[in-house]
């Protein structure tokens, strides 16, 4: 099958490569620039695994093709990490608050999370269950993430009012 | 002398060992995306395999042309079963004694059932040339109701065992028929059962569901011809026991293959099995030279790995009139599948469903178990759940139930009254348990009092009148549950898979400068293994947690063990590891005391070092030690800290817990609405609080998903009609509620620390308890029973059988 050539920034850096048309944005990013960050666990879009956050939207990879994500800017969970290193707020509080187990879903979730809170920084909990509803979990029975994205909700508003 | 030594508490503290709530080591890794799970491997040359699978449930092969296929320019080879005959791989042996087609040759007995396996250059050429592979089926009647199995004129669906009149479990005496098992009394069930005051009969149906990790199953094969080394990289939750069986059936020996588990994304079972997956992509590996993997996807992980439960249960309850059971019986129909490939003891093809006499002093009890074929997917594997306990504790609780409603009795009275006695520990049970310990009352008294349980008998009164009064359309249920689990297979003297006994090991290494490697037999699925062997041996060697790596899943470096399922890893490894790190303590006792120029017996242990009795000052902490052994042992002493130890659990573990769940139900939409569920476990000694709840929780959640929605539902000609996660359920986070933990510590008198594993409680007490909850809102209407799954449809259902609903 004839390739296109495709461009993207992925996690602040510029990449390209070519690509079947019907090549799925996850396996791309997968097999291609080598991000296995984000994992494949249904192929309906139903359990959000493979959430990417895409022109700042939560995009489940897994349901675009790499073609229509071109030119696109796009973070995945292995661009979440500070510059020096250490853990972004959500990773951390994911961390703290045992918001994981197998770690299989968590990537997506925390992508998910991240963009939830871009959109509503201070969400209830009844917000934060219907904003990670499309990503399933298996192992936490939700508590504890629901428990560490308020943490960092709460370290992120902090962190935003006293550098303002 | 050297600066003022810290605290006991301080020290104690650095352990970070038992009892500590530990930061996970694993999620440093795991929340950059840093995990290194199957589908993430990547190996120079790698080729994809994808399988053709049978759209049948049940029929005829009539012919298979590749022709086509082949053709497809990256298509590197196909495999049909015509391939695997000279090989006699065509069929592989199951973990029950049966055999399973890894590629189906005359017929299909499943929808999903392997038929070809395409390689490929990439995934996307493969699945095109799936579809290229021309195969032509003749469709036969479906079997699907396993108890219509053994009807007289049901034909035999397996063509292997036509005429066999005895299988691995007995005789058989039917074509469909796998084995019947039978544990207790029956004639004195049968006496007993007569001569009740009051007797309850109902069919409880423990559905059809799917463990459904988040990560489906899969593989990379690698077969090294320069020498000779196989390597299969996969989501196995017992590489070693897949590693013995993998040279037993290849031929190739055992030491020159290697099986890795590397990260697993959550296993619940599913991934205890082994697959036709496995054997082709080794099988093309070996045939290519280079490196196969096979990835399931969704609709090929529900239609085709194993499955759980698929139990129905006849009961029989006899009481006194002022409600002491006198006698419980059940006879069952349990439906395996198209092959038995449940992962059960070898001794017990039901598992271990005898301990249905769950946390009551019945008197006596009787089981009879028939398995069956039927045309759906092999499996039978313990979901969450140790070997059958889920549908023994859930075949009890609702049976309690159901008895209580005849009497008249509130379900916390009856179960009060018939629970075991904290002084009857060790207790036998009339089908052959000893339970280790307990302390039930004292467990179900503080939930009820927790939850105010008399306060929401009396509210729902309340609003059980207003209801009859028109004025609210919802009605109150309270479901009670209380669960005895057994787990940590086991004792070899009875618990053995394929003849390999179910101990586990640990391996201890210290290095000089005072830090371990442990090195078990199990495998985390998500458990949190490395922290948690870390504490274990924290505490019994005094080296700080943090210190100690812990390493699991390569079957070349990491000592036998059976693995992990069926909560045995604490039980058995965790053993294991503590009685490893107490040869390396009294190593360490040895080489202390040839430090100190004392006896041996002249030392004392404190947390992290030893001192001279009565000379405290006078002291060598484990990193003195450690280093000493490596320069200065006692003459005729080896060097170094090492300590290996193989575990055989002299008996099983029986955690216990009590639940109460309280549920509101709209009787016009039949949405069930979870207002509360508070969760008492008591798991023995608690090694890291933190994780136990998260466990509980995530239990919980699994067993809210199987009471209120999962069922693999097969139509007439075995089509699996929700192979997808729009159709099966998994709960989100909208539906999930949010649960209320507690707990009672009653330590294991012969587990070397007390613990009992918790991993599986959950799931065993949660269904039951929403399920009684459902069962208990309508109980005032007349209602003994309704089977789950209580999806919103199903309970409007019964709202409307009932005459409830205005439509």
């Amino acid at each position: 099958m004839p390739k296109m050539h495709v461009k993207l920034n992925v996690n602040n850096r510029e990449v390209e490569g070519l690509a079947e048309p019907r090549t799925l944005l996850i396996h791309f990013l997968r097999e291609q620039l080598g991000l296995t960050g984000p994992h494949i666990g249904c192929d309906t879009s139903h359990c959000g695994a493979c959430t990417v956050d895409l022109n700042g939207k939560s995009v489940k990879s897994c349901t675009m093709f790499v073609a229509q994500a071109n030119g696109a800017e796009i973070t995945t969970i292995e661009g979440f990490v500070n510059a020096d290193g250490s853990l972004h707020v959500l990773q951390e509080m994911f961390r703290e608050h045992h918001g994981l187990q197998c770690g299989f879903c968590t990537p997506g979730m925390i992508t998910r999370a991240y963009r939830l809170l871009q959109e509503n920084p201070h969400p209830s909990e009844a917000e934060i269950r219907m904003g990670i509803s499309g990503n399933l979990c298996r192992c936490t029975g939700y508590q504890n993430i629901v428990k560490a994205i308020r943490a960092a909700a709460d370290r992120m508003s902090h962190a935003k009012e006293a550098a303002e | 002398m050297s600066a003022e030594i810290e605290s006991t508490e301080a020290r104690t503290q650095k352990l970070e060992g038992l009892g500590a709530k530990r930061k996970r080591v694993e999620d440093v890794r795991f929340t950059q995306g840093k995990g290194n799970y199957v589908d993430d491997l990547k190996f120079p040359g790698m080729v994809f395999g994808d399988f053709v699978r049978s759209p049948y449930g049940h029929a005829r092969v009539k012919s298979i042309n590749t022709e086509a296929a082949l053709k497809l320019p990256g298509v590197k080879a196909v495999l049909t079963a015509a391939d695997l005959k000279p090989l006699k791989l065509d069929f592989m042996p199951t973990l029950a004694g049966d055999v399973q087609a890894v590629l189906a040759d005359d017929k299909v007995l499943f929808q999903g059932q392997e038929v070809a396996l395409v390689v490929a250059e990439d995934r996307y050429i493969a699945a095109d040339a799936v579809d290229l592979v021309e195969v032509e089926y003749e469709g036969l009647p479906a079997q699907v109701d396993p108890n219509r199995a053994m009807d007289a004129d049901a034909p035999g669906l397996r063509d292997d065992l036509r005429g066999k009149t005895s299988g691995a479990h007995g005789p058989r005496k039917h074509d469909n028929h796998i084995f019947t098992w039978e544990v207790g009394d029956a004639e004195g069930t049968e006496r007993a059962l007569k001569q009740a005051d009051v007797m309850a009969k109902e069919l409880i149906v423990y559905q059809r569901v799917h463990p459904c990790p988040l990560e489906t199953c899969g593989c990379v094969a690698s077969m090294d011809k320069v020498n000779g080394h196989l390597t299969v990289w996969g989501t196995f939750q017992a590489p070693h026991a897949v590693r013995t069986v993998a040279s037993l059936i290849s031929g190739i020996p055992e030491h020159k293959i290697r099986i890795i588990s590397p990260d697993i994304g959550g296993g619940f079972g599913n991934k205890v099995g082994v697959y036709p997956g496995y054997i082709c992509s080794t099988v093309a590996s070996i045939v290519l030279g280079v490196p196969v993997k096979w990835v399931e996807d969704r609709m090929e992980n529900l239609q085709s790995t194993a499955f759980a439960r698929d139990y129905h249960m006849t009961g029989e309850i006899g009481a006194t009139k002022d409600g002491r059971i006198t006698a419980l019986r059940c006879n069952m129909i349990a439906d395996h599948g198209a092959f038995d490939a449940c992962a059960d003891p070898t001794k017990y093809p039901a598992g271990f469903f005898s301990i249905c006499t769950g946390s009551y002093d019945i008197p006596v009890a009787h089981v009879v178990v028939d398995g069956v074929y039927t045309n759906k997917a092999p499996g039978g594997v313990a979901y969450r759940c140790s070997f059958r306990v889920t549908e023994a504790s859930y075949f009890i609780e609702r049976m309690v139930d159901i008895l209580a409603r005849k009497l008249n009795v509130d379900p916390a009275e009856i179960r009060r009254k018939n629970l075991i006695r904290k002084e009857q520990f060790p207790y036998h049970s009339a089908l052959g348990w000893e339970y280790d310990s307990g302390d039930y009352h004292t467990a179900l008294d503080k939930v009820l009092k927790a939850v105010d349980y008399t306060g929401l008998r009396e509210e729902q009164k309340r609003k059980r009148e207003a209801f009859a009064r028109a004025e609210t359309r919802k009605l109150m249920g309270i479901g009670v549950s209380f669960f005895t689990e057994i787990v940590g297979a086991g004792p070899i003297k009875n618990c053995d898979i394929l003849g390999l006994g179910m101990f586990d090991s640990c391996e201890i290494r210290v290095h000089p400068t005072g830090s371990a490697i442990a090195r078990l037999g199990t495998i985390s699925q998500g458990q949190g293994h490395a922290t948690t062997f870390a504490q274990i041996l924290a505490s019994e060697i005094g080296i700080p947690a943090a210190n100690i790596t812990v390493e699991e899943g390569d079957t070349d470096t990491a000592p036998y063990g059976l693995g992990t399922y069926g909560s045995r890893s604490t039980p058995v490894a965790g053993a294991a590891t503590a009685m490893a790190g107490r040869k390396i303590r009294a190593k360490a006792q040895m080489i202390a005391a040839y430090l100190l120029e004392v006896h041996d017996d002249d030392l004392e242990w404190d947390v992290d070092r030893f001192r001279v009795k009565g000379v405290p000052e006078r002291q060598k902490t484990m990193t003195e030690i450690a280093f000493a052994a490596y320069n200065k042992v006692p003459p005729g002493m080896e060097p170094g800290l090492e300590a290996v130890s193989y575990y055989d659990p002299p008996n099983m573990t029986y955690p216990f817990g009590a639940y109460v769940c309280v549920v509101d139900i709209d009787v016009d939409t039949g949405v069930t609405d979870i207002r509360r569920f508070y969760a008492l476990d008591d798991c023995g000694t608690r090694i890291n609080p933190t994780i136990i709840e998260g466990q509980v929780h995530g239990g919980l959640t699994e067993a809210l998903g199987i009471a209120m929605g999962q069922e693999m539902a097969y139509d007439e000609l075995g089509n699996l009609k929700n192979a997808s996660l729009l159709d099966y359920f998994l709960p989100t986070a909208v539906e999930t509620p949010v649960w209320e933990t507690d707990y009672t510590t009653t330590p294991s008198p012969h587990h070397p620390i007390g613990a009992k594993g918790v991993g599986e409680s959950p799931n065993v007490g949660g269904v039951s308890a929403i399920s009684n909850a459902v069962n208990d809102a309508f109980a005032h209407l007349g209602l003994t029973h309704t089977q789950m799954p209580h999806d919103h449809w199903r309970v409007w259902k019964t709202a409307e059988r009932l005459n409830l609903t205005t439509v």
